[in-house]
């Protein structure tokens, strides 16, 4: 579905990317993992073409999308859903709103149509009665829930997340990845999900692959990760501040 | 780095804003004519630059036209010319100090928070998200706001005129014992349409001036609270500067 093909991105004098290559199949569950700063949010902003790499080639469902124009890539876009670090749900607008608004500016479903399917979404995240909230008055658990719903709005082929349990309690860290495993058991979609936790990346990935210093290291089923004698890949797992990878 | 390289690099940084400001001008005034046209949203962006903004223009506005005829009737008394300051509180009103000054309250206002929305937009990755979600961020948060003020600053400065107007004849007529008749006669004769007209004329480019600079440093602002902060005051000091400066090559242009 999404092939990433030795992409390089550099930010003045800091390399961030140095020759990625990742391939996503249709349906799968594939989660990065890597230490604060790596690239991680860097390479996921790629995949929807919020940043576009200096060298190398993004090709989603076969086509480039390093080269659309904007107009162009809109209508790549309407292919995927995200949820950001915080949510980035929009202050001025309720929680209905916010999970209406991808329906209401590319869909011609009625009002009542619309609120019902806000309603559903909701409900398929947990959250019942808080419509009318505004995200100020949410927790962060719930906020990520409300981005999850919008992000599924359009009922997309491939979810992008960004540290969904980054900032959560272990209790709502692990409700939120069930959530994730469960909307992804239920509707099949391609999930694609940018992680330090370790923990939930286990419980939830088909295939795991580590970024440092921008490339991927090591890749595999979780199994294979486990197993796997790649030190830096060890000391990442193991959480050791002894290893090659030097904190700062 | 040696000065040359870091004078070089600054050319650059700066080519490079330029560059992204005018890529940001072209986009806005491609919006401005295609649609979707955000009809509800404008009118809301309109309710604050315009609605909102009654209260800060009605004072400022009053005392402006009362101390402008105070000042006025000091300086004429010496020339027997106390039934001029009618007219010349209301020329200077009109041509003048009706759109500068409602531009720079509007700036203060309504500018400092379009900054302040959409820099906190830009770094909570609300403006991110509007791009995931394939809505163009210069069409749905530029457009509505610029065409609310293009519209509501001239209202604005056509009751900063009014108010003004009316200060002057309160402290003129019932403070500074001007006649009224010869202060309405002198409004009368020596004041026409044009001189509204080109006031008004100012008042949309100031409005275009300060709505666009005010949403291009929120759109570009720095990360975190600082970077927030920053764009908001650029917001400000820039769009009155220009204000100020358009101000003298508008007026050479129209009069």
């Amino acid at each position: 579905m999404i092939q990433v093909l030795d992409i390089h991105k550099q930010f003045g004098e800091q390399k961030v990317l140095d020759g990625v290559s990742l391939n996503i199949p249709r349906g799968e569950i594939l989660v990065i993992i890597g230490g604060s700063g790596t690239g991680k949010t860097v390479l996921l902003k790629h995949l929807i073409g919020l940043l576009r790499p200096d060298k190398g080639h993004i090709f989603v469902e076969g086509v480039d999308i390093c080269h659309l124009r904007s107009w162009e890539l809109k209508e790549t876009r309407k292919k995927f859903g995200m949820l950001f670090q915080g949510a980035a749900l929009f202050d001025s607008l309720t929680v209905a709103e916010n999970v209406a608004f991808p329906m209401r500016e590319h869909t011609r479903f009625k009002e009542k149509e619309i609120m019902d399917r806000v309603q559903d979404h909701l409900a398929d995240v947990g959250l019942y009665g808080i419509e009318d909230k505004h995200p100020s008055e949410l927790s962060g658990g719930m906020r990520k829930r409300v981005g999850l719903a919008r992000a599924l709005a359009l009922e997309p082929e491939i979810v992008l997340f960004d540290e969904p349990t980054t900032g959560l309690d272990p209790i709502m860290s692990d409700v939120i990845n069930e959530l994730i495993l469960n909307t992804q058991r239920k509707l099949g979609i391609t999930f694609f999900i940018i992680s330090h936790d370790v923990k939930g990346a286990f419980k939830m990935a088909h295939r795991i692959a580590m970024l440092y210093q921008g490339r991927i290291v090591e890749e595999g089923t979780p199994e294979e990760i486990q197993s796997s004698g790649n030190p830096i890949l060890q000391q990442f797992l193991t959480g050791s501040s002894d290893g090659p990878i030097q904190a700062g | 780095m040696g000065p040359v390289t870091r004078f070089g690099r600054w050319i650059f940084a700066q080519v490079e804003h330029l560059g992204r400001l005018f890529v940001v001008l072209f986009a806005t005034a491609y919006w401005f004519v295609r649609p979707p046209y955000r009809i509800r949203e404008t009118f809301r962006q309109m309710q604050y630059v315009g609605v909102g903004s009654f209260l800060i223009i009605s004072l400022t506005g009053t005392f402006t036209g009362m101390v402008l005829a105070l000042q006025t009737f000091y300086a004429f008394v010496t020339f027997n010319a106390e039934s001029l300051v009618g007219a010349t509180v209301a020329l200077s009103m009109t041509r003048e100090l009706g759109p500068v000054l409602s531009g720079l309250m509007v700036t203060a206002r309504a500018g400092s928070a379009m900054a302040a929305n959409l820099g906190t937009m830009r770094v909570t990755e609300q403006i991110d998200a509007l791009q995931t979600m394939a809505v163009d961020p210069i069409e749905y948060l530029f457009v509505p706001r610029i065409t609310a003020a293009l519209i509501m600053v001239p209202v604005l400065t056509v009751y900063f005129n009014f108010l003004g107007i009316l200060g002057g004849y309160f402290v003129g007529v019932n403070y500074l014992g001007i006649p009224p008749g010869p202060f309405v006669t002198s409004i009368v004769n020596l004041t026409d349409y044009d001189d509204l007209t080109t006031g008004l004329i100012k008042s949309c480019f100031f409005g275009l001036i300060l709505s666009f600079i005010s949403c291009y440093k929120g759109y570009t602002a720095g990360e975190g609270a600082e970077g927030v902060g920053q764009a908001t005051m650029q917001a400000v000091v820039l769009s009155a500067v220009l204000i100020l400066v358009s101000d003298y090559f508008l007026t050479d242009w129209l009069f």
